[in-house]
């Protein structure tokens, strides 16, 4: 493996790329492609698995392994290659109508089980292929063309979600934030495990601007606070402090440097993650933006092969005509 | 005293009781001992949906049929010779079943006026008079359990728990069955629990002593063992069948085995017992839901896993979209449905066929897959191999119909040499230039198994169309059609053994043609009929998509085809368009499997049209 210097135009595919002018689809696939190359993995190991979505797209640009599946449900196919395959490295692509939505039941038991996936959910807040309906994390109220008098529905906060279902690495990055989203890869990759990746995704057709405030120059300093785990969590106005039992985001210029919350990911509480994950409500004030959580739990795939390589080790390899005649038998002469 | 023994061809027995009494038990156990005397047997084990209804209560009663003869069985006989009542419930659940002169073995312990009442006895039908045209054996099966455990250190309850094997151990002394194998089987069931043990290892010498020295059994029966062909035999239930086939398969492809399935009766028993085999590196995955049941032995069949999910009715309907993934994917899938009653959950416990429609065209799209059913429980062995080699072969999804009747029914099977196994092993898709994932091998149809890990190969499949040969997403009218034409001719162009008919004189005018699990009946029926004389013709589809060649020219030969099954006619449909040819059907959907006499008249009406 050390002989491999691979680039990322080895991980391009001859594939024209089909997205709208703008989305923020494509600077992910870039930056995808450009990390690729760090792991240091022949291409011929690296499986990704898509549901159905614009984003969903992803798996046929990229000169891997792939597999373009149904609505919701790539982390079915996702688990099955995995814990039978243990030596692939499997990314699962989805959006946040196709995890939240369709394959909630899904995501939520991949997490649960650890299996090995890393999980890039591009979260626009909206259905961009069947053209802009509202999704499971539109804010309420939400105009769209099947709630033309607003949503109704509140929102799921995708990182609290994946933390209630007992995640190991859950982590939140944005599109165009090349830097930030290839830090968050790269933790993701060297954690064993399930690593969800929740990235801020832009849909300039059908829900622009939606991450405006964790963009633009103007209000990104203030609105995004960093998850850098051994460091405090602040943006360049605000910082976390526990108050009442929880966490609070109050003004830097308020407390003492020394109150504010230095980020420790590797927290085993998963209340600690939870209440990080609530900072921020569906209209995006302050934003943590980092690794949530990052603690170790054995992965399933691991689990599942070790028992059969236990069996295996204390009774012997099967023996088939032996098993064909377990029980009671008798000989006809 | 000396008592007489007299020798029979053949004997039904059935077990009822609550289902809290252990009739499933001592059935399996009764099972096990005739069958290892050599006699061929064929059994029906019956019971709720719920899994303790209310004690006593007609909705609680469990029951287990076992039809054992000197010569070959085709089913677990049409009506009991014997029935063993441990309750008022279980007399009157199953006295409608029961001729004329049948004996009966009841605990009168249990013909309580509470008990009698709960289930709309008005009188005591021990004492009324009803039951004189039967053989009553009234035997306080109770009482004598517990008073021969009174030295015993248990409480009265669970001394009374014993009783099944006072039953078990009198019906062993009847019918002359060897008590070693059941004596082994409760000393290795209960080597932990000594006293359980003990109780259970009494009450059974009880029972069997009480026939063997009481005046109230005056008879015992010898039924000859069966001629069977030289060899080892077990007895063996469907699911069992069908699992060691699919370990079977395994071992013969040289393919990781990967189970995805969502319990579910009556097919959860083949996911219990692969999860017992992981020293065959046997992979059972419990998932989420069916769907992620059969997108997981989907992704493991990506990875080159033999893929396979199991399930009954109204889990397959969830599976719909992902097997018209694995139609696109064009990679080996089995998908193993063990039939149920329907619609939706129907008569979880009892058997029918009416998934059949379902496994043809229960998905979008023009989205053929093949479909092929065993006949008997032991045929689920094979069915199994059969279906990872057409599924390995043309990498398509293949459907197993098996159901509830065969799935928990049992009978003796000649256990197969290794060496006679077939050879499944199959042929990755190797490092190339150029690969093309969609191009085909001319014979087969057959796209080749281009599985992760293997250099040079790296390609991306979808459920979008695909260009032929590239696989490229096309959208294109022309390669459309072209692909679902190939599609569909890949699985048309299977090849599977023509269709066999049993038409000793060759001039028969009337076909009975069946699949799955009505072959016993039919068989029965027909060998009946041919001892009266009649001309019939028997046929059974074990593949059903693709048809065998010759099953159009099978149906053109006779003047009337009669097609048995236990829906409204789904194979019927099939057959009338596909070959233009009246089919008279035969049809029942009451959760249970034809009797023979059914079929027997069904078939006369026909004759005598
Ligand atoms: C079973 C099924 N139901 C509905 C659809 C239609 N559909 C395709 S994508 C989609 C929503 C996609 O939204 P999201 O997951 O957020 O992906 P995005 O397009 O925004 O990237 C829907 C409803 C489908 N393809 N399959
Ligand atoms: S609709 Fe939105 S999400 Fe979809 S490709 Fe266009 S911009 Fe991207
Ligand atoms: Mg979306």
């Amino acid at each position: 493996m050390t002989d491999l210097v691979l680039t990322k135009k080895d991980f391009t595919s001859d594939q024209e790329v089909k997205w709208c002018p703008g989305c923020g689809d494509y600077s992910i696939l870039s930056t995808v492609q450009s990390f690729l190359p760090e792991m240091g993995l022949p291409r011929e190991n690296i499986v990704f698995i898509s549901g159905i979505g614009c984003s969903s797209r992803f798996p046929y640009y990229m000169e891997t392994f792939g597999i373009h599946s149904i609505h919701g449900r790539a982390p079915t196919l996702a688990t099955g290659l995995a814990i039978s395959r243990p030596d692939l490295t499997v990314f699962v692509i989805t959006g946040d109508g196709d995890s939240l939505s369709i394959g909630g039941n899904h995501l939520i038991h991949a997490l649960r089980r650890n299996v090995n996936l890393k999980i890039l959910l591009f979260n626009n807040r909206i259905y961009g292929l069947t053209k802009g309906q509202y999704s499971p994390t539109s804010e309420q109220g939400k105009v769209t063309k099947s709630t033309p008098a607003g949503s109704l529905d509140t929102p799921f906060n995708p990182i609290s979600l994946a933390l209630g279902a007992e995640a190991t690495f859950v982590a939140r990055s944005i599109d165009s934030d090349r830097k930030h989203l290839t830090d968050t890869l790269r933790a993701a990759s060297l954690h064993k495990g399930s690593a969800l990746i929740e990235i801020y995704q832009n849909c300039p057709i059908f829900n622009d601007d939606a991450y405006q405030v964790v963009k633009d120059a103007d209000s990104k300093g203030s609105a995004i606070l960093q998850l850098v785990h051994g460091e405090p969590i602040k943006s360049q106005t605000h910082g976390v402090v526990f108050k009442n039992g929880g966490l609070e985001v109050v003004p830097l210029d308020s407390v003492p440097e020394s109150d504010i919350v230095v980020h420790n990911a590797n927290n085993v509480d998963p209340s600690y993650a939870f209440a990080l994950s609530r900072l921020s409500g569906s209209e995006l004030v302050h934003v943590p933006i980092g690794v949530f959580r990052d603690v170790e739990r054995a992965e399933y795939g691991g689990l599942v092969n070790n028992q059969i390589a236990d069996a295996i080790a204390t009774q012997g390899a099967g023996d088939l005509s032996k098993l064909l005649a377990t029980g009671d038998t008798w000989e006809v002469k | 005293m000396s008592k007489t023994v007299v020798s029979l061809h053949q004997v039904t027995i059935r077990f009822a009781g609550d289902s809290g009494d252990g009739m499933q038990l001592t059935g399996d156990r009764f099972t096990m001992d005739t069958a290892s005397l050599g006699n061929d047997l064929s059994t029906l084990p019956n019971f709720p949906a719920e899994i303790r209804a209310p004690q006593g209560t007609l909705a609680g009663v469990s029951s287990f049929q076992l039809h054992f003869a000197d010569h070959h069985v085709q089913t677990p006989g049409d009506a009991p010779d014997v029935l063993v009542a441990m309750n008022p419930a279980a007399l009157k659940a199953n006295i409608k079943d029961l001729p004329r002169g049948a004996t009966i073995i009841v605990d009168s312990d249990e013909f309580t006026s509470r008990n009698l009442t709960k289930v709309g006895y008005e009188t005591n039908p021990l004492e009324d008079g009803s039951l004189d045209s039967y053989k009553v054996h009234a035997l306080g099966l109770t009482s004598m359990t517990v008073s021969a455990l009174s030295d015993l250190t248990l409480s009265r309850k669970e001394a009374e728990r014993s009783k099944n094997m006072f039953a078990l151990g009198l019906l062993t002394w009847m019918y002359h069955r060897p008590t070693e194998s059941t004596e082994n089987f409760l000393n290795a069931k209960f080597a932990k629990k000594p006293e359980v043990l003990a109780a259970n290892l009494l009450a059974f010498k009880t029972g069997w002593n009480y026939g063997e020295t009481t005046e109230d059994f005056s008879v015992s029966y010898e039924i000859a063992p069966t001629k069977m062909a030289p060899g080892k035999y077990r007895n063996i239930s469907g699911n069992t069948a069908m699992a060691y086939g699919l370990i079977a398969a395994s071992k013969q492809s040289e393919l990781k085995l990967f189970l995805g399935s969502y319990p579910i009766t009556p097919a959860s028993d083949i996911l219990h017992e692969l999860s017992k085999h992981k020293k065959f590196g046997v992979i059972t995955f419990q998932a989420e839901d069916e769907i992620a049941a059969v997108g997981s032995a989907l992704g493991a069949a990506y990875g080159g896993a033999l893929g396979v999910t199991t399930t009954s009715g109204p889990g397959l309907a969830l599976k719909a979209e992902m097997i018209g993934l694995a139609v696109m994917l064009e990679l080996p899938l089995i998908i193993i449905n063990v039939q149920r009653g329907g619609p939706s959950t129907g008569l979880p416990t009892k058997t029918e066929q009416a998934d059949l429609l379902q496994a043809m065209f229960g998905r979008n799209g023009e989205s053929p897959a093949v479909v092929i059913a065993p006949a008997t429980p032991k045929d689920c062995f094979n069915i199994a191999m059969e279906a990872a080699r057409i599924a390995t072969v043309y990498r398509v999804p293949v459907f197993i119909l098996s159901d509830g009747y065969i799935a928990n029914g049992s009978e003796p099977w000649k256990i197969p040499e290794i060496a006679e196994l077939p050879d499944l092993r199959v042929e990755f898709a190797k490092t190339q230039e150029n690969f093309l994932p969609y191009d085909r091998d001319p014979k087969t149809l057959a796209r080749p198994w281009a599985v992760p890990g293997t250099k040079g190969i790296e390609h991306r499949i979808g459920g979008v169309e695909k260009a032929d040969k590239t696989g490229a997403i096309s959208y294109d009218p022309t390669n459309h059609d072209f692909m679902v034409r190939t599609r569909a001719a890949k699985v048309a162009g299977v090849s599977v053994p023509d269709l066999e008919v049993d038409d000793p004189t060759g001039d028969a005018k009337v076909l009975l043609l069946g699949w799955g699990s009505t072959f016993g009946p039919i068989a029965a029926a027909v060998e009946a009929l041919r001892e009266n004389g009649e001309k019939v013709a028997q046929a059974h589809l074990r593949y059903i998509n693709p048809f065998p060649k010759n099953l159009g020219d099978v149906l053109a030969k006779y003047d009337r085809v009669i097609v048995p099954e236990m829906n409204l006619g789904q194979l019927a449909m099939l057959l009338r368009s596909q070959f233009l040819k009246d089919i008279t059907g035969f049809n029942q959907v009451r959760g249970l499997p034809f009797s023979t006499t059914e079929i027997i008249e069904a078939t006369m009406a026909v004759l005598n049209d």
